[in-house]
């Protein structure tokens, strides 16, 4: 079984005005994806500008393929909202360190920050009602599978920027508020997030003052996708330095394949 | 069909390469390519000690291309020796080393080693844009170039000398003339060209480096152009590389001169990009009656 191969867009779902749920099929067996991976999704129709392809969370899993929800922002997410049902696709996948699957007897407390929620529903999914969910956007029209979440969690906590759903304000203060309320104790969590770098900076830091593992999916620009060009390097500490005689306390991990899942305690944010 | 190929006295069995710093050090496409297939791989840049390599963003997509600011990070030599090759070893494909350092006596240090661990060649790369020391000075100064170029053969046995050219000198054909005439077996070009980019929103650079390697198809015709005049003025083989993204492309650099082709970005785009490339080279060769790949190279018809 091949990590490239191409898949037909069976649907390119409009969810609000610039976030899309694409469903894929494939035709051959493909390698079974796990939370956390994510693909490399060709977005050009074989042209060369852009000329990279584009690196997406695992949404979730299908019968025969699996579907990517993204957020258009740029060149390329705009050329992958214009393709239509029926169109082939190459994609190299799935990539990457998943999310560690939790012991049974911790109580996974899951994070997403916007379109975050692309990369930990999965992870959600896999685990029926065992966990928190912390579900954080912009505004109420930028949530997406409320209901869904809502039937697969213990309980569910949002926040918006604008106050138009939940509690107004970032959710990296909801969750700081659960925490204070102390449900269980504390060595029963476990926590998982994906989202924008400055909320995971903060969620890692609120994990480290609780006592609390966190594991964080992080991004970067990245060409490959499978570790050959060395250009998504995230800075993780480094317990000796590399370079002899220096004082450099840290190295350079490959999100794409040394993650994009990082314990967040080894990150340098 | 006749694929096979001389690089100074180094055989190829097909002149399918890749690029050093697409391919990591064969592990990352093992699963993608039958390495066995390739002509040779060139693997990443290998300095005396590791290096942490450039804080990131290091790449920025362009119109048609990338620009890179890796910053050479590598596990070093003795990494390599130990940890990589023997990997390497297990396939049936010729292993170039691409090397780098800030001395002559750097460079030497390297290329013995890998002269005694039996490398089939080392490339030179006297053209990296990315680091503040090393490669680049050497490579835009003739007399350094043609210093280390001698320096560097003097010390290794067997290994063939290949000497990887960068594209930011005013005339590419005296470069290529002090590469043949310092002893290198073959030449390599194009390396990426200094480009930048810059975020009109925030002012800031794309690259946390500032400046970065422009690769891909958009530098493809200045390679072209540069293989044709390097071909033109050395005798020693020329590797043709900069944008081949299939096999049209990589005939294109035959014409113009090159007796190998090397596979960069493409890789990124296209895993298989390389063994897709070999089947349509053999395709063309077919379909035109060319016997032998050597034919191919430098039969520009100018009239």
């Amino acid at each position: 079984m091949s990590r490239y191969f191409r898949a037909k867009i069976r649907e390119n779902l409009p969810l609000n005005r610039n976030h899309k749920l694409l469903t894929l099929e494939t035709s051959s067996p493909v390698n079974e994806p796990l939370p956390g991976q994510f693909y490399m999704v060709g977005v050009n129709r074989g042209g060369y500008n852009p000329l990279l392809k584009r690196a997406f969370s695992l949404f979730r899993k299908t019968s025969d393929g699996f579907q990517v929800l993204y957020r258009i922002k740029g060149k390329g997410t705009s050329l992958l909202s214009s393709m239509k049902e029926g169109e082939m696709i190459d994609i190299i996948g799935p990539l990457g360190r998943s999310y560690p699957v939790p012991e049974t007897g911790r109580t996974p407390l899951v994070i997403a920050g916007g379109v975050g929620m692309a990369s930990v529903f999965s992870l959600i999914e896999s685990i029926p009602k065992r966990s928190y969910v912390f579900y954080g956007a912009r505004s109420k029209d930028e949530l997406f599978m409320l209901d869904e979440l809502g039937a697969l969690c213990k309980g569910l906590y949002i926040s918006t920027d604008d106050g138009s759903l939940g509690k107004k304000g970032s959710i990296a203060g909801v969750l700081e508020d659960f925490l204070d309320r102390k449900h269980e104790t504390e060595d029963q969590y476990l926590i998982y997030a994906c989202g924008p770098k400055p909320l995971l900076g903060l969620i890692a830091r609120t994990a480290s003052s609780h006592s609390i593992q966190a594991f964080v999916s992080l991004e970067e620009q990245m060409a490959c996708g499978i570790g050959a060009c060395l250009g998504c390097a995230v800075r993780v500490k480094s317990p000796v330095s590399v370079l002899q005689g220096s004082e450099q306390d840290f190295i350079y991990r490959k999100v794409c394949k040394d993650g994009p899942v990082f314990d967040a305690a080894e990150i340098l944010w | 069909m006749n694929l096979e190929v001389k690089i100074g006295g180094l055989k190829l069995r097909n002149p399918v390469m890749t690029a050093s710093g697409t391919f990591g050090y064969g592990e990352e496409y093992s699963g993608f390519v039958d390495l066995n297939k390739l002509g040779a791989i060139v693997v990443k840049g290998i300095s005396l000690k590791p290096m942490l390599g450039n804080p990131p963003p290091r790449i920025s997509e362009t119109p048609c291309g990338m620009l890179n600011a890796i910053g050479l990070q590598n596990v070093g030599l003795e990494l390599f020796l130990k940890e990589k090759l023997p990997f390497l070893r297990k396939f049936d494909t010729r292993v170039i080393v691409n090397i780098l350092g800030n001395s002559l006596k750097e460079y030497q240090q390297i290329a013995e080693a890998l002269d005694d661990a039996g490398i089939d060649a080392i490339e030179l790369n006297v053209s990296c844009p990315n680091v503040q020391k090393g490669g680049i000075m050497f490579g835009t100064d003739r007399k350094m170039l043609g210093q280390l170029i001698t320096g560097v053969k003097n010390t290794v046995k067997n290994t063939v000398l290949i000497t990887k050219l960068s594209p930011t000198v005013s005339d590419i054909k005296e470069f290529a003339k002090t590469a043949e005439d310092s002893g290198s077996d073959a030449i390599s070009l194009i390396n990426t060209i200094p480009g930048m980019s810059i975020d009109i929103n925030t002012r800031r650079p794309r690259l946390k480096n500032i400046t970065g390697g422009l690769s891909g198809p958009a530098i493809r015709p200045v390679a072209v152009r540069m293989v044709y005049e390097a071909y033109n003025a050395v005798k020693i083989p020329v590797i043709g590389m900069g944008g081949i993204m299939n096999a049209d492309d990589a005939i294109e650099f035959f014409i113009a001169g090159a007796s190998a082709i090397a596979v960069g970005t493409a890789n990124f785009v296209n895993p298989e990009a390389t063994t897709a490339i070999l089947s349509g080279l053999i395709k063309y060769m077919e379909r035109e009656n060319i016997e032998r790949i050597g034919s191919l190279t430098g039969s520009l018809d100018i009239e």
